[in-house]
């Protein structure tokens, strides 16, 4: 108890806009509270969320009913009964409701005729485009499909805001919609009727883990019923079309609609950029000392016995064939979300450049040179020390800088399981259309690769003996 | 010094044979390549162990003996010197005695003792491998054999890949190295002139076997073998052509 006091309570957020305003409302009003409450923001989708929540990485985040009674806890009963059975309270209904809905271009649908769902079915040769939630989803793509007898063939999974506009760029015909997007204005697009009530219901609700100190969780009641649909839409608007910070328009919200002033933490770029320079370079450095550590002795082991050698290298090269991306992925199930499963990825990533090229150095070593070192009466350790590792210090060290430039662009993926870093803006920027934001991440990772491979040049310098240079 | 009793390398292509190494003499193992010269030299360095028969060093049986131990008592002299590249010439030949923690002045002390021995210029001795000539080169090699003061001396083709020039002024800076230092030293060589000059005793090694031992005299008198014959006319008939 006392430690659950001590501890800083954590917000997370999805990847879309409006989970994340929802989130930073409800951290600027635990805040207020004199809770210390940090956001955690765009940890992904909603299973990653709902699973770091069973496992305390956070306290509470936004939720739909809708997707926790079709995605997350399907069965019957009560849903607050189901949720309870799991150790997580759910609110009540923020005040508003969003759907998934399908819409369309109003130009296009007026051409085709196209009213409700059902009418689409008319309409095989359409192309879809769905967010990759909503592509395998229960309650998505697949069972949409079989409620309406859907024919189309060209469907596609593709993310959220991107899709909007491929729609409204006319890439796709149709895609999948939160009814409070505000895109669906700003774009004139138009949501088909569910005639045969496919959608459930979708109140936005906020779940919070039963341990959540009781003061916390009253202050997250403050914002039960508070939000109706129609100011929910204009905040994603705020947000997404004229790029205001989720924080600014949180804490507008909080300050008319409840009273509740100067909680929101609105980072100044210098010191975002900042932040997320001491994030990247965390897992950058951490994963890169630890592959260091582990993956010299492996190359010195490889280089000295072939055969096994020739496994090792085929083992840690199977792991560069997985996408960084699915490697990732596997992390979370293992050590959750955030930094250490991104630095246990990038960990991985590391290790194949730097014990092929430690093997690679010392099975380059030239025999008479081995033969002088064993005839002189060195023994074994003293001429791995004195003699083949300085030999083979180049290609360790060559090793190395590629480990760390493979490093510094991998670890932008980091972003997606919360891990932070430089692909924190990139991928806000991607949601938000903001090509600022995107740069801000993007330039800065350049940056660290040019100057990692200029770091590492300077070390050869340092480390390669001088012999090996002329 | 060394005694090899019925001793056999499968793969090195030798033996099975019998030869022993005097103490202070100076022995050629004289043969074509392929005969088994580098072979022999590994076995006594325990580089290699012999399949078959036994290998002793003063009386001992070398699978015996610590074989890091048992190499700083021999020093080992390659074609090129095999010099570590990433070492300066000092670096190479004191490698050892740092590793065995000599004090700073023994260690200068017997660096002086070796240039004078190997007329080696001493500002060479900061110089690295790659900005040493093959001559400079072979005579750090053999400065960082004579390091620790070994017991016997093992040079495989010491001369082999310099100028006829360089070559000629080496031969003769060795041969007085060998005798200042009286040391058992064993020498492999392609060359009969070589091992001529050198050797107080040649065993001509063909295809793994002794041919024969002895003088260059009892060679040249009396071959063992029509192959011997043949090995010992086939390099003195050039010079006598020009007669």
């Amino acid at each position: 108890m006392i430690l659950a006091l001590l501890a800083v309570v954590q917000i997370g957020s999805k990847a879309f806009t409006e989970s994340v305003i929802v989130a930073e409302m409800a951290t600027q009003i635990a805040r207020s509270a004199g809770i210390e409450t940090v956001h955690r923001r765009e940890l992904g989708g909603s299973r990653i969320l709902w699973e770091a929540l069973l496992r305390g990485e956070i306290d509470a985040y936004p939720e739909y009913t809708g997707t926790i009674a079709q995605e997350l806890l399907p069965g019957q009963g009560d849903l607050r009964d189901r949720v309870a059975g799991k150790g997580v309270v759910m609110s009540r209904s923020l005040g508003f409701s969003d759907s998934y809905a399908i819409g369309m271009q109003r130009r296009a649908a007026e051409r085709l005729g196209i009213r409700t769902l059902d009418d689409l079915a008319r309409h095989p040769g359409l192309r879809l485009g769905f967010s990759n939630e909503f592509m395998d989803r229960k309650d998505g793509w697949p069972a949409l499909r079989a409620a309406y007898r859907l024919p189309q063939r060209s469907v596609r999974g593709i993310e959220h805001d991107l899709a909007v506009r491929a729609l409204a760029g006319g890439a796709i015909d149709a895609t999948d919609l939160y009814t409070t997007d505000a895109e669906i204005a700003a774009y004139d697009l138009v949501v088909l009727e569910d005639v045969r009530r496919f959608f459930p219901d979708y109140e936005a609700v906020l779940l919070w883990r039963k341990d959540l100190p009781a003061d916390a969780g009253s202050a997250l009641r403050r914002l039960e019923g508070r939000i109706s649909a129609r100011e929910m839409i204009e905040m994603n608007a705020r947000v997404k079309l004229r790029h205001d910070p989720e924080a600014a328009v949180a804490a507008d919200f909080l300050a008319g609609a409840l009273g509740v002033r100067g909680a929101a933490r609105i980072e100044g770029r210098a010191r975002r950029i900042a932040a997320r320079t001491v994030e990247h370079l965390e897992l950058v450095g951490i994963s890169l000392a630890a592959a260091l550590v582990v993956a010299v002795p492996l190359g010195i082991a490889a280089a000295r016995r072939p055969r096994a050698g020739q496994l090792l290298l085929g083992a840690v090269g199977l792991v560069q064939t997985i996408p960084s991306l699915a490697v990732l992925v596997f992390m979370i199930p293992l050590l959750g979300i955030g930094a250490r499963p991104a630095i246990a990825a990038l960990f991985l990533y590391s290790l194949l450049p730097i014990v092929r090229n430690t093997a690679a150095g010392l099975s380059g070593i030239p025999p008479e040179i081995r033969d002088s070192a064993e005839a002189l009466g060195l023994p074994r350790l003293a001429r791995l020390r004195l003699i083949e590792l300085p030999l083979a210090s180049p290609g360790i060290l060559a090793g190395v800088q590629t480990a760390a430039v493979i490093d510094v662009g991998t670890a932008t993926l980091g972003a997606l399981i919360g891990a932070g870093g430089y692909g924190q803006p990139i991928l806000t920027g991607i949601r938000l259309a903001d090509l600022g934001l995107i740069l801000e991440g993007a330039v800065p990772a350049a940056l660290l690769a040019l100057f990692a491979q200029a770091l590492f040049e300077l070390l050869g310098r340092a480390v390669v003996p001088r012999g090996l240079r002329l | 010094m060394f005694e090899l009793q019925g001793v056999a390398h499968r793969f090195g292509r030798l033996g099975p044979l019998d030869l022993r190494v005097a103490e202070g003499e100076t022995l050629a193992v004289l043969g074509p390549s392929g005969a088994g010269k580098t072979t022999l030299l590994r076995l006594l360095l325990a580089l290699l162990a012999p399949d078959q028969g036994a290998v002793r060093f003063r009386g001992e049986d070398v699978r015996a003996l610590d074989p890091a131990a048992l190499r700083r008592r021999i020093g080992y002299v390659v074609q090129g010197g095999g010099l570590f590249p990433h070492l300066t010439a000092e670096g190479n030949v004191t490698l050892v005695a740092r590793w065995l923690k000599w004090p700073e002045e023994r260690i200068a002390r017997r660096l002086d003792e070796l240039l004078h021995l190997a007329r080696l210029p001493e500002a060479a001795l900061q110089q690295y491998p790659a900005q040493l000539s093959g001559g400079q080169a072979q005579r750090v090699g053999l400065l960082r054999a004579l390091m620790l003061d070994p017991e016997v001396l093992l040079l495989d083709e010491p001369l082999g890949a310099l100028d006829p020039v360089t070559r000629f002024d080496l031969q003769a800076d060795l041969r007085t190295a060998f005798e200042q230092l009286r040391k058992t030293v064993v020498l492999v060589t392609h060359d009969l002139g070589e091992a001529a000059f050198f050797a107080h005793r040649i065993a001509l090694l063909h295809e793994g076997r002794i041919a024969q031992e002895g003088t260059f005299e009892e060679l040249a008198r009396a071959p063992a073998d029509p192959y011997v014959a043949r090995f010992i006319h086939a390099q003195r008939a050039p010079l006598e052509r020009l007669r």
